[in-house]
């Protein structure tokens, strides 16, 4: 594994029981890099970010993170790669009953023993860097959904993590908020050292702001590179993807029966 | 032939159902006996959190406070006025105090208290856990290396076990006031019977240890049902709603059940 690589997957394979959720999945991502992985519903982008944080174990192949098996450890090692993780929930998941700060400082309260005057420096620094240090006394339903999203991210940095998994950040955001969060992430990544992957729909924020791209379709890797060269591709189901396309690989009808058997045309009846 | 096929059909079909709800209720009581085992073994972390705790007692314990307390009143009142009218008859309207305190130490006390109990805290422990699993709070404290069992279960777990007799106990105190104020105050039956009689008649190992060790179990079966029941719950409205009723009427029928069987083992053959 090169020096630069923080995540390093190798011909991952997962499995919900007898359905077949992602297959013969590898793909590295480097150090300061903003990763996006792309695909639509159910495709087994989420599913990705679970076998990367633990969550999940795959049924064969490797996860590496800063070069720790990840798919090998045991509850202690998940706890310790878990305090080097930040994830950004789809919509935040921020704790209801606690105060926008109480949120922030809630990793540092859990896993340091700093005193308290240093976590409110730290968690004000946190909010300060996302633009909520004014927010901070706040609780989770005063705030919109773009806000409550930024305070969830300055809680995934609150341990200054290597690698921070973002689900879907971009879900329900007004124009603004979206071009915020996006630069957001960016700008973290930039200037806190860290390294991003971001499961996303947004095609046309996400692809301002990252350096690659990952597309996945039926759970395996249909494409990849740079969003320069993703924006070139050839692939049908990318090209459909990136510019919404209603005709092509992806059907607009599920796959069912056949139109004579549901209907009882023709004398046929399901 | 047609209708002996039907018929067989239908046995089969019958026989399957009883089949799989045998299979998924074992597997079910499994899950939930192996919940509660993981609860108890990580208990010393939720005490290390003993400020949680004691909010828990406050949300569980405090917060049901009015409803035990009106409702113990009002079952004092009515056992005093329906004591009386069957003591007088047999000329031992002085007798009351000891009807009075015995039904409500012994059964009243615990058992309406738990009843009481599981309807306004056991509900809210329910909807509460099952919420924030459904707003995936529980798997953001999973990622930050955070044991939700011991940092959220846990201490409504021990909340609610802690608050339970403490609230049958007041329960069968403001009962106690509630017949007397009845029996003595409205009706007239001598104030110094009404004490002297309940004095000699209720004995503490017996009489009140047995009922606070009732609450006790019951507090237990409530705290685990509530628990278990929120943390399984489907996320979604309809799971919450689900599993906050199924708290409810699991909990009523546990209570009822070990009564019987508590009451057996306490108060026969004596």
């Amino acid at each position: 594994m090169a020096a630069d690589t923080l995540v390093d997957i190798r011909n991952l394979e997962f499995a919900y029981g007898a359905r077949q959720i992602l297959t013969g999945i590898s793909m590295t991502m480097k150090r300061g890099q903003v990763v996006a992985i792309m695909g639509g519903s159910g495709c087994g982008k989420t599913t990705l970010l679970k076998l990367i944080s633990g969550t999940l174990r795959p049924s064969s192949g490797e996860v590496v993170v800063n070069g720790e098996a990840v798919h090998l450890m045991d509850t202690d090692g998940l706890a310790r790669h878990r305090r080097k993780l930040g994830v950004l929930f789809q919509f935040g998941a921020l704790f209801t009953d606690l105060s926008v700060f109480d949120n922030v400082a809630f990793p540092l309260r859990e896993h340091t023993d700093l005193p308290e005057e240093l976590i409110r420096d730290l968690v004000l620094l946190k909010l300060h860097s996302v633009g909520l240090r004014g927010a901070h006394a706040l609780m989770p339903h005063q705030l919109s959904g773009g806000m409550a999203r930024r305070v969830a991210l300055a809680r995934s940095i609150a341990l200054d993590p290597a690698l921070v998994l973002f689900d879907e950040p971009f879900t329900g955001l007004d124009p603004i908020s979206l071009t915020v969060t996006g630069n957001l992430i960016r700008r973290l990544t930039d200037t806190l050292g860290m390294t991003s992957v971001v499961v996303t729909h947004d095609v046309a924020e996400s692809l301002k702001i990252v350096d690659e791209v990952y597309f996945i379709t039926d759970g395996r890797i249909a494409a990849h590179g740079t969003p320069a060269e993703v924006r070139d591709t050839r692939d049908a189901f990318v090209h459909q993807f990136i510019y919404g396309e209603e005709d092509g690989p992806m059907r607009f009808h599920f796959p069912g029966g056949s139109m004579d058997a549901d209907f009882g045309l023709g004398g046929a009846r399901a | 032939m047609v209708w002996g096929a039907r018929v067989l059909k239908a046995l089969a079909s019958g026989f399957s159902h009883i089949g799989r709800s045998v299979v998924e209720g074992t597997w079910r009581l499994g899950y939930a006996s192996r919940f509660l085992a993981l609860v108890l073994l990580r208990s010393g972390l939720s005490f290390g959190r003993f400020s949680l705790v004691v909010r828990k007692v406050y949300f569980s314990g405090v917060q049901s406070l009015i409803i035990i307390l009106v409702s113990g009143l009002f079952v004092g009142m009515v056992l005093g006025l329906q004591g009386y009218e069957t003591l007088v008859r047999y000329g031992s309207a002085e007798a009351l105090g000891t009807l009075v305190a015995l039904s409500l130490v012994r059964e009243l006390g615990p058992v309406v208290a738990a009843l009481l109990f599981a309807s306004r805290a056991g509900s809210a422990i329910t909807a509460e856990i099952g919420l924030m699993k459904a707003t995936e709070q529980l798997s953001a404290m999973e990622v930050m290396a955070v044991d939700p069992i011991a940092r959220v279960v846990g201490p409504h777990f021990w909340g609610a076990v802690i608050s339970m007799p403490l609230l049958a106990a007041m329960f069968s105190a403001i009962g106690v006031f509630g017949g007397y104020l009845i029996g003595v105050v409205l009706i007239g039956v001598d104030d110094g019977a009404f004490w002297s009689q309940m004095q000699a008649a209720v004995d503490f190992r017996h009489d009140v240890m047995n009922g606070i060790i009732k609450s006790a179990v019951f507090g237990f079966a409530v705290a685990a049902i509530a628990t278990f029941e929120g943390y399984d719950a489907p996320p979604t409205a309809e799971g919450v709603s689900g599993a906050t009723t199924r708290t409810v009427v699991t909990s009523a029928l546990a209570i009822l059940a070990l009564d019987f069987v508590l009451t057996s083992f306490m108060f026969t053959g004596q």
